[in-house]
């Protein structure tokens, strides 16, 4: 294992607890986003630059848009 | 159940599936060292077969396609099932929704939003179309094609989403590429006789037009993904753009809308 690979491991794990760590449900995607691209940082440092394409598409674009679209008619809902 | 039965549980489980964890990872190969032979055999008869030098995209479109063929249902039936929930929930609340403007976005987000749309569609593509020879392909281009889409709203939310003609582009595009997707498993079964199996001129190894099949493939889900993730953020963004419309403009909006839906 690399120093590279090491330290994208090490980021995800910080970073995926900061996702637990983080209630309010905003930031929450924000952060999220930001998990997701330290993981696709990790493909690449394994050489899989397909699934790390794929996981920047997933992780740092649907999935924050997503979980933000869904709160937005959440909030419409209660109102 | 009380908190402390619960709390117990949970550490019970927690504790045997660390166990489990930890044996289990005690058993596996040193790291890099995957001693499965599929990549080896697959990187031996791939350049040779199908003309193509990017592993991923020939095991993805052909080795395994029909497991593909079943994911971009999958996608096809999610997005199918969000949109029609959605649509769902509008007819049952009907036209009275509550107008007021939404604030318009800041300057910046403006322009950076607004310069970056065109570039982001070139950029998926290029991902599309190039997905036989650099990583990439058909499902990550697509979902950057969309991501324009949420630049586009980003940028100011007056995006022109005809509500007819945006709608019915897209579920056309997410139709199109799933059955374009379909017909090319379809074409190998009839052709060659396997599903995904090439039967298109194969072409000089790395030239963009090469590899068969491959290459019609990543454009067909390309253009599936799109449709699908561009259709759900628009079903839900179209909601909100509805709210935040003028009395007199949406009003005129649904009565355009409605006929061609059902």
């Amino acid at each position: 294992m690399t120093a590279l690979q090491a330290t994208c491991l090490i980021a995800v794990a910080a970073i995926g607890t900061l996702v637990v760590l983080t209630r309010d449900p905003l930031r929450q995607a924000a952060v999220a986003g930001i998990f997701g691209l330290a993981l696709s940082a990790l493909f690449l440092s394994v050489q899989a630059p397909d699934v790390a394409l794929s996981q920047i598409a997933i992780g740092a674009i649907v999935v924050p848009v997503l979980v933000l679209l869904a709160m937005a008619k959440i909030r419409e809902h209660d109102q | 159940m009380s908190r402390q039965v619960r709390c117990g549980l949970a550490l019970v489980a927690l504790a045997a599936l660390g166990a489990t964890l930890v044996v289990a990872v005690g058993g596996l190969e040193p790291f890099g060292h995957y001693p499965g032979p599929y990549g080896d055999v697959l990187a031996k008869v791939v350049p040779g077969e199908r003309h193509e030098g990017q592993l991923v995209a020939a095991t993805v479109l052909d080795y395994r396609g029909f497991d593909t063929l079943g994911e971009e249902l999958i996608l096809f039936t999610a997005a199918c099932g969000c949109v029609a929930l959605l649509r769902l929930r509008r007819r049952e609340r009907g036209s009275d929704l509550p107008a007021h403007e939404r604030p318009l976005p800041s300057f910046a987000a403006r322009a950076v939003g607004g310069a970056l749309v065109g570039p982001v569609l070139v950029l998926a593509a290029y991902v599309v179309i190039h997905g036989h020879l650099t990583p990439g392909g058909g499902f990550s281009g697509g979902v950057i094609g969309a991501g324009a889409l949420v630049l586009a709203y980003a940028a100011g939310q007056r995006v022109r989403l005809r509500r007819v003609g945006s709608i019915a582009m897209l579920e056309t595009a997410e139709a199109i590429g799933a059955g374009g997707f379909a017909a090319l498993a379809l074409g190998g079964l009839l052709a060659v006789g396997a599903t995904m199996q090439n039967f298109l001129p194969l072409g000089t190894s790395g030239m963009l037009l090469s590899a068969g099949t491959i290459p019609v493939g990543n454009l067909a889900i390309g253009i599936e993904v799109a449709g699908a993730v561009a259709l759900i953020v628009a079903e839900f963004l179209e909601q909100a753009l509805l709210e935040e419309r003028p009395e007199a403009d949406h009003s005129s909006q649904d009565a355009g809308l409605d006929a061609p839906r059902r």
